[in-house]
């Protein structure tokens, strides 16, 4: 089983972090295999921010991202980078308060930013409200793992906040149907 | 963990005191790791004001007895070309990681390339050998740049790690040994001069401060390190034994993998093409394909090639215009197809099996 999970967004917003948490996740407290890249260059600076997760029962052989079946899309501009590309039998996730546009695959509509804004008061975490929504709607860790990684990643003084919002991305990834 | 800082712990693990380099994407990660942790292991981090005080400030460190590195890329590396020469004269052990990207020039700061192959070999001037060591995984950056060190102490001569931004930047999980094994450089015995080599064509190692007097010198020089710049014979003799005394050992050196030694088709990959070998074999499990990986390029292992006695045709493809594929090709008869690669990233599994004449 060979899972690639491609994450877009904009600068700022933590989609690197979001897939170096759910690499860790997979790799470490799954024990699973595990390879997270990301584009580095300086257009990623202010425009389409892109990082992408392998994950696998086996060692990963190829390293790069083929075929995401799975986007976490959270910015428009990421959308129409890498999003529109989506194939036919892959799923997506979209924080819908920043997406406009809807692929042809199966998407689900996650409002990740205004959750972290209304409920939580802080738009930082809507990255992690978003992993949460990733795992329960498609199973790719488990919410052990995840729970352990975010922990691992976030800094001290933030356990609380980061809990609180992985678990509300829990409940609106519950609700999802990809 | 990420590539880049997989290689600062591997040196760490193996001993590194020493760190003193400029930082130049894409391996400022690994002048990062090691500024953040050299100073609370009793180590030395010094970021010099360019890539030519980088090297020799890693030279002296070397001198006073430091297991010492640096880490670069392109321009950076060309920068240490000079430098380079005169840790190979003096034979100082030193250990230069270079995470590869795109060029000529400053090129593509950002992507990966395989393009300073031949600069790590012949880039300095004057005839001289080097040891290279290449990983294609975040747990070979580790393992990798611990066993640099051993192999430089040993050979007391620069040693390179020639890894790339693919590699550098990828973060995979690695585990880490609860110790890796060190072995140190053999000091100056008792009553020999302080170039007088031993049968191993390797002199003992008088470090600066434990009681030597030494002249160092990038001059051709006696066995006492006194130069001796005009005298035929001896810089004939002092260049061959720098030369041989890796060159004789390029088959006990040798690293490297060997899948399906009886294929006709063969692959031979360093770095991370060699993973786009790997993904092909297994989506092509009913092809009968042979892949000679090897970890380190220099010195070339040559023999090598002869493990596959039924190939027909070596296919090498490599991040740049086909640098060793010119390599293995002027060690065989069998033919050698280069696959070039350029603009910063990895062949694919289908790319390959094109090459081999696949209809995908």
């Amino acid at each position: 089983m060979r899972n690639e999970v491609l994450f877009s967004g904009f600068g700022g917003q933590g989609i690197i972090l979001s897939a170096v948490i759910l690499g860790r996740a997979a790799a470490i407290y799954d024990n699973k295999f595990a390879v997270q890249t990301q584009v580095y260059g300086p257009e990623a600076r202010g425009g389409a921010s892109m990082s992408a997760v392998i994950i696998e029962d086996e060692e990963v052989l190829y390293p790069k991202v083929r075929n995401p079946d799975i986007y976490v899309i959270m910015s428009q501009q990421g959308f129409e980078k890498y999003g529109v590309n989506a194939g036919a039998k892959a799923r997506m996730l979209l924080d819908s308060g920043l997406v406009f546009s809807r692929p042809e695959c199966r998407y689900a509509e996650v409002p990740a930013t205004e959750t972290a804004k209304k409920d939580l008061g802080r738009v930082i975490v809507a990255n992690i409200i978003m992993l949460g929504a990733l795992v329960t709607a498609t199973e790719v860790v488990s919410k052990a793992a995840i729970e352990m990684a975010v922990m691992d990643s976030v800094p001290k003084g933030t356990e609380q906040l980061n809990m609180d919002a992985l678990n509300a991305g829990f409940g609106l990834g519950e609700n999802c149907e990809v | 963990m990420q590539g880049n800082i997989a290689c600062a712990e591997g040196a760490l693990a193996a001993g590194c005191s020493f760190f003193g380099g400029y930082p130049i994407t894409p391996s400022t990660e690994v002048a990062e790791h090691m500024a953040r942790i050299l100073p609370k292991k009793g180590g030395t981090f010094i970021q010099m004001e360019d890539e030519l005080a980088s090297i020799s400030s890693i030279i002296g460190a070397s001198w006073a007895g430091a297991r010492s590195m640096t880490a670069t890329s392109g321009p950076g590396f060309s920068l240490m070309m000079e430098n380079i020469g005169y840790a190979v004269m003096t034979e100082t052990p030193i250990v230069i990681v270079n995470i590869q990207r795109g060029g000529p020039s400053t090129g593509q700061p950002t992507m990966g390339a395989q393009g300073d192959m031949m600069q790590c070999r012949f880039g300095s001037h004057g005839d001289y050998s080097t040891i290279a060591l290449v990983p294609s995984t975040v747990q070979e950056m580790f393992d990798l740049t611990a066993k640099a060190f051993n192999l430089a102490d040993r050979f007391r001569c620069p040693v390179f790690l020639m890894s790339d931004e693919i590699i550098g930047h990828m973060r995979e999980k690695v585990t880490i040994p609860e110790e890796v094994d060190i072995i140190r450089r053999r000091p100056l015995k008792e009553g020999k001069l302080p170039f007088e080599p031993e049968d191993d064509m390797i002199p003992g190692f008088p470090e600066f401060g434990k009681g030597y007097r030494v002249h160092v010198t990038g001059l051709t020089h006696d066995e006492r390190g006194y130069p001796e710049a005009t005298n035929c014979e001896l810089h004939s003799e002092l260049v061959t034994r720098l030369v041989n005394k890796i060159e004789s050992k390029r088959h006990e050196i040798a690293d490297y993998d060997i899948i399906n030694p009886q294929a006709e088709i063969v692959f031979i990959t360093y770095g991370p093409p060699g993973r786009a070998v790997r993904q092909l074999m297994h989506d092509y499990s009913d092809l009968e394909i042979g892949h000679l990986n090897l970890r380190i390029v220099w010195p070339f292992p040559e023999k090598v090639l002869k493990e596959f006695p039924n190939a027909s045709k070596f296919i090498v493809p490599e991040l740049n215009m086909g640098q060793m594929a010119r390599e293995i090709q002027r060690h065989t008869s069998i033919e050698v197809e280069s696959l070039p690669k350029i603009g910063g990233e990895m062949h694919t599994p289908d790319e390959l099996f094109r090459a081999m004449g696949g209809d995908s």
